[in-house]
């Protein structure tokens, strides 16, 4: 059994379609982002995923239906919708013992071993907590639920770089094991190429591109081309070109490397410059789309 | 569902079976730690019964003050039973407010987690609307009637302390004011007051509150104050009548008139539930309080942050 599965799902608000029934299936121990412009339906996906609004089409989330079982739902998944959700009012050893009374999965002990790292103390309340430090509060709390799936949107949206790296850091070594699946959204890309193990590219309600990172490490190649070559370079149609610093580069989708190598310099490109590639212009998100 | 990746459900559940069984549990413990989250946030729901019981006191202090002083210069004792008003005036002050508590608290509960987006992070958490909508009802119909109870009994009880302090030594028979003192019948009265009207009868008034907290997109007191004034405008234009005016009345006063003079002189007979439970307006009125809540369940489930 998939860890989620989603079949037609669909989602719209008055008129504006947020999700226009997409297809997608997440395989148990994956670490999938989600990735798409403002607007794009991310989190409409997520939120259809996590029980918070009612959809059109089939969803399943370890094989319940997510918008009737939330509470049930909830005892095997974790989310950050966002920074700051933590009530301004609640003490630290608070949030602990509600999350400890209510939560059958939650370690206290371990909880507060993530946090005797940090210098939040027990007896402050959120409102004086810095942003970073609610963001490392909500992560202590999420990572002592023993779940199966976390969700996070925009976990480290306005955290400083030291945060965002230190967030990541411990959620990789302290939270993953290979069992757990983790489904993130984020708009700073660079900083989780290197912890994904699928991507999945959204537009307008829409799966433009939907693939492992090998999967994605092997099709997309990157190409700094020699002048004398941008003629030859262009032929082999690249999805996307771009100049910097006086030299083109140019991004080829299922290109053989051995014909690139000669054009010039090849290396993968960042999740960015191949997102802005298929998002970016309408030729490209064709092409994405007819994978 | 895969039971290969998690053994320890089992082992937790053996251990809280030990205390409340497995099945009880998970259904009363995100209640009892979703009550004691309302109290932690609005600690108001508190103090101010204190606050008003406190205010009492210290008027009623220099109220005592005064008759002392009053009795050593005209040596009379006459005076002391022009007080019968004050037994109740305690108790009405620290009721009365109590059902302002009730009414701020509901229209706060569930516009509040929106509007702050932390109803984000409880809804991550494994507790149902249900059982969250139900927490929320729980704190005026119960926990604030069962708060200002304790503290009307220990402003009685102080009252009693402070007119005993005072009067030593006056002529006052104070063993008299004890014996008089009446432990039992009064608060017994007062209990059951705070059970049948505040946590019955009101009932659909707060389940109202509660529901429109859950619905209000802005300013969830207009929404809960403004439809009644255009039911009862509307009525009184277009029909001349005001059936809507004496529903809310017959609602805001209770069942005939709550702890009116003839109740507590016969009290009794209003102590034989019967006469409550036979009242039409009880029962009708839990039957809306149930739609209130019905619609505000879904509506908790469906609504995210503003």
């Amino acid at each position: 059994m998939a860890c989620i599965e989603a079949l037609g799902l669909r989602k719209a608000f008055g008129t504006t379609v947020a999700l226009d029934g997409v297809d997608f299936r997440v395989e148990d121990g994956r670490i999938l982002g989600i990735i798409g412009p403002n607007g794009a339906g991310k989190t409409t996906a997520l939120n259809a995923i996590l029980g918070l609004i009612p959809y059109q089409g089939e969803l399943r989330v370890l094989g319940r239906d997510p918008w009737k079982e939330r509470d049930l739902l909830m005892r095997d998944v974790c989310f950050i919708a966002d920074v700051a959700v933590l009530p301004r009012w609640i003490r630290v050893s608070q949030a602990l013992e509600f999350v400890a009374g209510v939560h059958p999965r939650f370690d206290r002990g371990k909880a507060e071993g993530f946090l005797a790292r940090t210098s939040i103390g027990l007896d402050r309340t959120v409102k004086h907590l810095s942003k970073g430090m609610v963001a490392q509060l909500h992560l202590a709390l999420v990572m002592a639920i023993d779940a199966r799936l976390l969700v996070l949107d925009e976990p480290t949206l306005g955290l400083d770089i030291l945060f965002r790296k230190q967030f990541y850091d411990s959620l990789l070594n302290d939270y993953f094991d290979g069992n757990r699946t983790i489904v993130v959204t984020t708009h700073q890309v660079e900083e989780l190429q290197h912890i994904l193990t699928d991507l999945m590219f959204i537009d307008r309600g829409r799966i433009v591109l939907s693939c492992s990172m090998e999967e994605f490490e092997s099709r997309y190649m990157e190409v700094t081309v020699n002048p004398d070559q941008v003629v030859a370079a262009r032929a082999l149609k690249p999805m996307f070109e771009r100049q910097m610093f006086g030299r083109t580069i140019l991004t080829f989708d299922r290109v053989e490397r051995g014909r690139l190598m000669q054009l010039g310099e090849v290396r993968t490109p960042t999740i960015a410059d191949v997102f802005v590639a298929v998002v970016g212009n309408q030729a490209g998100m064709a092409q994405g789309a007819a994978r | 569902m895969n039971t290969g990746t998690n053994p320890n459900p089992v082992l937790q559940s053996s251990v809280q079976s030990q205390r409340f069984g497995p099945a009880l549990w998970s259904r009363l413990g995100p209640f009892y730690w979703s009550v004691r989250r309302e109290l932690w946030e609005s600690r108001w729901i508190y103090i101010a019964p204190l606050a008003a019981a406190s205010l009492y006191l210290l008027g009623f202090t220099i109220s005592v003050i005064r008759l002392r002083l009053h009795i050593e210069t005209s040596s009379s004792l006459d005076d002391l039973s022009t007080h019968p008003g004050q037994n109740e005036l305690a108790p009405a002050l620290i009721m009365g407010t109590a059902i302002i508590v009730g009414a701020f608290y509901c229209l706060d509960a569930l516009y509040g987690e929106r509007r702050d987006r932390s109803i984000l992070f409880w809804k991550s958490l494994p507790v149902s609307d249900v059982t969250a909508v139900l927490s929320k009802l729980a704190i005026p119909v119960l926990i604030v009637p069962l708060i200002s109870f304790v503290i009307a009994v220990a402003t009685q009880l102080l009252m009693l302390v402070i007119s005993s302090a005072i009067f030593a030594g006056s002529g006052v028979n104070i063993a008299e004011l004890w014996r008089q003192a009446s432990f039992f019948r009064v608060p017994a009265i007062w209990l059951y007051h705070l059970v049948t009207v505040h946590g019955l009868f009101y009932a659909p008034l707060y389940a109202w509150l509660l529901m429109v907290s859950a619905w209000a997109p802005r300013a969830p007191f207009l929404w809960a104050f403004l439809p009644p004034f255009v039911i009862w405008g509307v009525e009184k234009i277009a029909f001349n009548t005001s059936y809507f005016l004496n529903l809310l009345q017959y609602r805001l006063t209770g069942p005939g008139g709550g702890m009116s003079k003839e109740h507590e002189q016969d009290f009794t007979s209003t102590l034989i539930p019967h006469h409550f439970l036979s009242t039409p307006g009880l029962w009708t009125g839990l039957v809306v309080a149930a739609i209130f809540l019905f619609i505000t369940v879904r509506l908790r489930r469906a609504r995210g942050p503003i």
